[in-house]
């Protein structure tokens, strides 16, 4: 395994609010190896996308290191900042609100080529957009055209397009499909694969569909209110979960072949509001196997086999219980 | 790679494209077209005014005072026997600038301090528009009037009184929509680029608000007009001999059961100005919104 091109470490965003501090993200730790996709699940308002923005510095982290090939990214001067912008971008969720109505396709494609004065002179960047638009799968035709004047699919290209401009390393996808029709979500998907494969990209896939990061990340972490409850490779995720919230997340999953169905565990409750958190497992208050312990103690994510980790103080308690 | 350098056609229109656009879609505007006519008619005859006058403004005939339209005096002469038409061509030139000058110098700092207020938020935003609202609670027309009579009676000075007091208005128009766009994911797109706040500010943020402020300069406009009409009346203005349509309409108002042309024609100068920057600014609105393209 090639080393982490960048390492997460103990990253924590606050946000004030009128009824106090907001925990969006916890204290989270989790390194992405170079070349690989990193899928990150969760339900909505765990956190996910404020921890891909707050990698790339879009919400200041309130604490915490983000290591891009060793160096802080969060302690990056702003002029040190914008030239690391270029190897660290982001495509975003929704292909409607991402992109500026007033400029035309060609203009938003080299936006950030033009704010990081990569071409000196005109023609070179035309050709630059071109061939991004190329490699994206955009008609030519379309240069001129501007946003609302395409459908989804062509303005999630517009976005990826952008993002590849600059010839990043690192790319967060912000639930890159969740905005799009289902044929277009399996072409935007293999676009991104074969992108990875032709550039050699690293990936931050967040995203609420389960069956989506299946697809397509070599790892997953799982993540609840804030914090990573859980990170392994995708198979071993899939077949043997080991955290509680992780098992009631798959149970969840529709299945095509109902006579084989697994028990659906069914949560209780609502998840806590991220408002000043109590401490503790933050995931004790439904879960059902919870004892005195979760609601003191805060589980730290460790290590509990080859690549895999869980934040459970009983995850090996589990499955004596469960044979209760 | 190939596909690209074998479709020159494709090559993009740039700028100059993009602006001879505007003016393609606005020229299907036949409104906007006819704003732009009663403008460029009204310009022209500002800038000819000498040649264009029949008489000089300030030339009296006591012989003929208050005379009915005729064919010697097409708007008829006021109560010095002033020729009207002269008198409002003449005009033109002042109130003219008076209305452009005044609400250009307060879009551009109202602008801009009503941007920079709703992007940096907090404390710059409440210091910024507190100060906006304090000048917002004094009258406009006494604000002008306090500040005319500090800085003395004068064209310039009429302009600055005027541009300041309507300052605070275009401030809040330009910090409410700043407020509604900052937070869309596109300029969240333009910081990842790495666009420093200028950049956001004018490149993506300015041009997704011009819809309000083009609407609301233009009838800004017509108020610049009025309150610089207003001051002129009470002579903190334009001084007396030199026409400017306010005051003229304001001098014949006493007249006006007897000699309603007195102002009646220097009403209309001003009605067919804002007439014409309404429709012109509607259509130059809807020109310069890629959106709205397709729609007519």
């Amino acid at each position: 395994m090639s080393e982490a091109l960048l390492e997460v470490k103990g990253l924590k965003k606050h946000f004030e609010t009128k009824k106090g501090m907001l925990h969006a993200i916890d204290g989270v730790d989790f390194a992405i190896r170079e070349g690989e996709t990193l899928g990150l699940v969760g339900e909505s308002g765990c956190g996910k996308s404020t921890t891909g923005r707050a990698i790339l510095r879009l919400h200041e982290p309130s604490s915490g290191q983000v290591l891009y090939r060793g160096e802080d990214v969060t302690r990056l001067s702003p002029a040190r900042m914008k030239a690391m912008r270029r190897r660290m971008q982001i495509v975003f969720q929704d292909p409607y609100s991402s992109l500026n109505p007033r400029l035309p396709v060609a203009e938003l494609i080299a936006e950030p080529l033009r704010v990081n004065r990569v071409y000196a002179r005109k023609p070179e960047e035309a050709e630059r957009v071109a061939a991004v638009m190329e490699l994206v799968g955009l008609e030519a035709r379309l240069i001129d055209s501007y946003p609302h004047e395409l459908d989804g699919g062509r303005r999630q290209r517009i976005g990826i397009a952008r993002a590849l401009s600059v010839e990043p390393e690192f790319v967060v996808l912000d639930e890159p499909v969740s905005a799009l029709d289902v044929c277009i979500q399996a072409q935007i998907l293999n676009l991104m694969a074969e992108l990875q494969r032709k550039l050699g990209l690293t990936y931050l896939f967040i995203s609420h569909n389960l069956s989506v990061v299946k697809h397509v990340s070599d790892r997953i972490a799982v993540m609840y209110l804030g914090k990573i409850v859980e990170l392994s490779d995708y198979k071993s995720i899939f077949v043997e979960p080991l955290h509680p919230y992780t098992q009631a997340l798959l149970s969840a999953i529709p299945t095509t072949r109902p006579e084989r169905r697994k028990e659906r565990i069914i949560l209780e409750g609502d998840v806590p509001s991220p408002i000043e958190p109590s401490p503790g497992c933050r995931f004790c208050g439904r879960c059902r196997y919870r004892r005195e312990r979760c609601a003191a103690e805060t589980p730290e994510l460790r290590e509990v086999g080859a690549g895999r980790f869980v934040a459970c103080h009983y995850y090996d308690a589990l499955g004596e219980k469960k044979g209760n | 790679m190939n596909d690209a350098n074998a479709k020159p056609a494709a090559a993009r229109r740039g700028r100059k494209g993009r602006v001879l656009e505007v003016w393609r879609r606005l020229k299907r505007n036949r409104l906007a077209m006819a704003g732009l006519a009663i403008l460029a008619v009204l310009f022209l005859t500002a800038l000819l005014a000498d040649l264009v006058a029949p008489f000089p403004s300030d030339k009296q005939d006591l012989e003929n005072t208050f005379s009915f339209p005729s064919r010697a005096h097409l708007f008829g002469t006021d109560e010095f026997g002033r020729d009207i038409l002269s008198r409002v061509i003449h005009g033109s030139r002042i109130s003219l600038s008076v209305g452009f000058l005044a609400v250009g110098f307060s879009v551009v700092i109202g602008g801009a301090i009503g941007a920079v207020a709703g992007f940096y938020g907090k404390r710059i935003d409440n210091v910024l528009m507190r100060f906006m609202d304090v000048l917002m609670s004094i009258p406009q027309i006494l604000l002008a009037i306090s500040i005319v009579a500090a800085l003395g009676p004068g064209l310039w000075n009429l302009m600055i009184a005027v541009g300041i007091s309507s300052i605070p208005g275009y401030a809040r128009i330009v910090r409410a929509s700043v407020l509604s766009i900052k937070d869309r994911e596109y300029i969240e797109a333009a910081r990842a680029a790495g666009s420093g706040d200028a950049r956001i500010i004018f490149r993506h943020i300015v041009p997704n608000c011009l819809a309000p402020i083009i609407v609301q300069s233009t009838l800004g406009v017509a108020t610049a007009i009025l309150t610089a009409a207003g001051l002129s009346f009470i002579g903190l203005g334009i001084q007396p001999p030199t026409p400017e349509w306010g005051a003229m309409l304001s001098g014949g108002r006493g007249y006006i059961r007897d000699y309603w042309y007195m102002t009646l024609f220097p009403g209309l100068a001003i009605v067919f100005t804002i007439l014409g920057l309404n429709v012109l600014g509607d259509g130059l609105r809807d020109a310069l919104d890629p959106r709205l393209k397709s729609s007519r």
